[in-house]
């Protein structure tokens, strides 16, 4: 049987992947920051997950203003990184699970979650970010993905309740697959940052912090949180933190918290970094 | 009914919802466009040119040539959308906020060493 053992969540700001795949990571800027990701990537060689479903947002590269699915997952046998306006990021293409990603379409969708499948998708920043985070720079990745696309970019994205609801259907999914997978799930993006107009650089350490604490042991209650408050306390963009709560509704209702790291600025955003493992 | 929208009285801001998404649709699918390596070389060749392709309004198209982001989202832009210009500028996302804030570059990165724009202040129309 396949089976969800550990989470990660992890901003996954576009400059971190520009600092990786241009050797800036030892620069003053970045260095306290790649700092905080040295205990995952010894965490995550010992944990050698097979398959890592992987909660993202595409930014305005696969999915334009044609096509915008709620949710999304991946069902494909490869993904290529996308070309977000710079060229692609020169990382190994992403090798997908098509049998187990297409088993948890069919059991979400019977589970209530109408899921959009799609089986092309380049990959953006919002995916492939987080994997050079905890893997460094290796020729190919050490594991499969799925990807599972959330729209944040039009408003409103799902709720913070709808998206725990989720991540408690993608274990019931995965836990009903045959095969033995050590299976985690990731949930990206975030924390507070703003992007856009005159309130541009809004940071709220506070509102993080409390975030950090409150999705380890008060998931739950912190799923009921309304999309306004994201906006105005955590900035425009900082509403990509429902994903994390996707990823935490995948997990046990008790975790073991093995990492926490919390860091400002990474260019326009607070990063911030959880290891949960299943207790 | 209208819809709901709490977010109209957060200060400096403009929620990408669906009725900006409406307006700002070719806006946005022209950004799109410049993912492509020959499609940006057009561009730059002759932008005007290259815009009366799309079926933006005149506004639009204006903000766009103004490189003025405020004004593009107002017409219904998204930043996403908007950042296939800025990339196709060679300019950063710091770059480009720092030009929506009306702070220098230098002085958006010092605010954003210091721990950003602070929240207080900066959670309501009124508190402006």
């Amino acid at each position: 049987m396949a089976k969800i053992t550990a989470g990660v969540c992890t901003s996954h700001v576009p400059a971190i992947g520009a600092a990786i795949d241009n050797g800036k990571t030892g620069d003053d800027y970045w260095r306290p920051m790649f700092a905080g990701y040295e205990y995952s990537k010894q965490w995550i060689a010992e944990q050698k997950p097979d398959v890592i479903l992987l909660v993202y947002n595409d930014h305005a590269s696969a999915f334009d203003s044609n096509l915008v699915p709620t949710f999304a997952i991946a069902t494909g046998e490869e993904f290529k990184p996308a070309d977000e306006g710079w060229g692609p990021r020169p990382v190994p293409n992403v090798k997908g699970h098509p049998t187990l990603a297409s088993h948890i379409a069919q059991s979400v969708i019977q589970d209530e979650f109408d899921l959009t499948i799609v089986n092309n998708l380049d990959v953006d920043h919002g995916l492939t970010v987080p994997l050079s985070l905890l893997f460094g720079q290796p020729s190919e990745w050490p594991c499969r993905v799925i990807p599972i696309a959330v729209n944040v970019v039009l408003y409103p994205p799902p709720s913070g309740k709808r998206c725990y609801a989720l991540g408690k259907a993608l274990r019931r999914a995965v836990e009903s697959f045959d095969d033995n997978l050590n299976v985690q799930v990731w949930g990206t993006g975030g924390m507070s940052h703003q992007l856009q107009g005159p309130r541009a650089g809004l940071i709220n350490q506070e509102f993080d912090n409390d975030f950090l604490d409150r999705i380890v042991d008060d998931a739950e209650a912190l799923a009921q949180v309304p999309h306004i408050n994201y906006v105005r306390e955590a900035g425009s963009e900082g509403i990509e933190l429902v994903m994390w709560l996707i990823a935490r509704g995948a997990l046990n209702d008790k975790v073991t918290l093995k990492h926490r790291f919390y860091h400002v600025p990474a260019s326009n955003t607070a990063v911030g970094h959880l290891v949960l493992e299943n207790s | 009914m209208a819809l709901d929208k709490p977010y109209e009285d957060v200060p400096g801001t403009t929620i990408f919802d669906a009725d900006m998404a409406r307006k700002g649709f070719h806006l946005n699918q022209f950004c799109m466009s410049l993912m492509k390596a020959g499609n940006r070389d057009a561009f730059r060749a002759d932008e005007r040119a290259y815009l009366d392709q799309w079926p933006m309004t005149e506004a639009q198209k204006q903000a766009v040539l103004d490189r003025d982001y405020n004004r593009m989202m107002a017409l219904g832009g998204n930043i996403y959308f908007l950042a296939k210009i800025f990339s196709s500028d060679g300019i950063s996302f710091q770059a480009a906020a720092a030009t929506m804030t009306g702070m220098s570059q230098a002085e958006y990165a010092q605010m954003m060493l210091d721990g950003g724009r602070s929240p207080q202040g900066n959670m309501y129309k009124e508190d402006k």
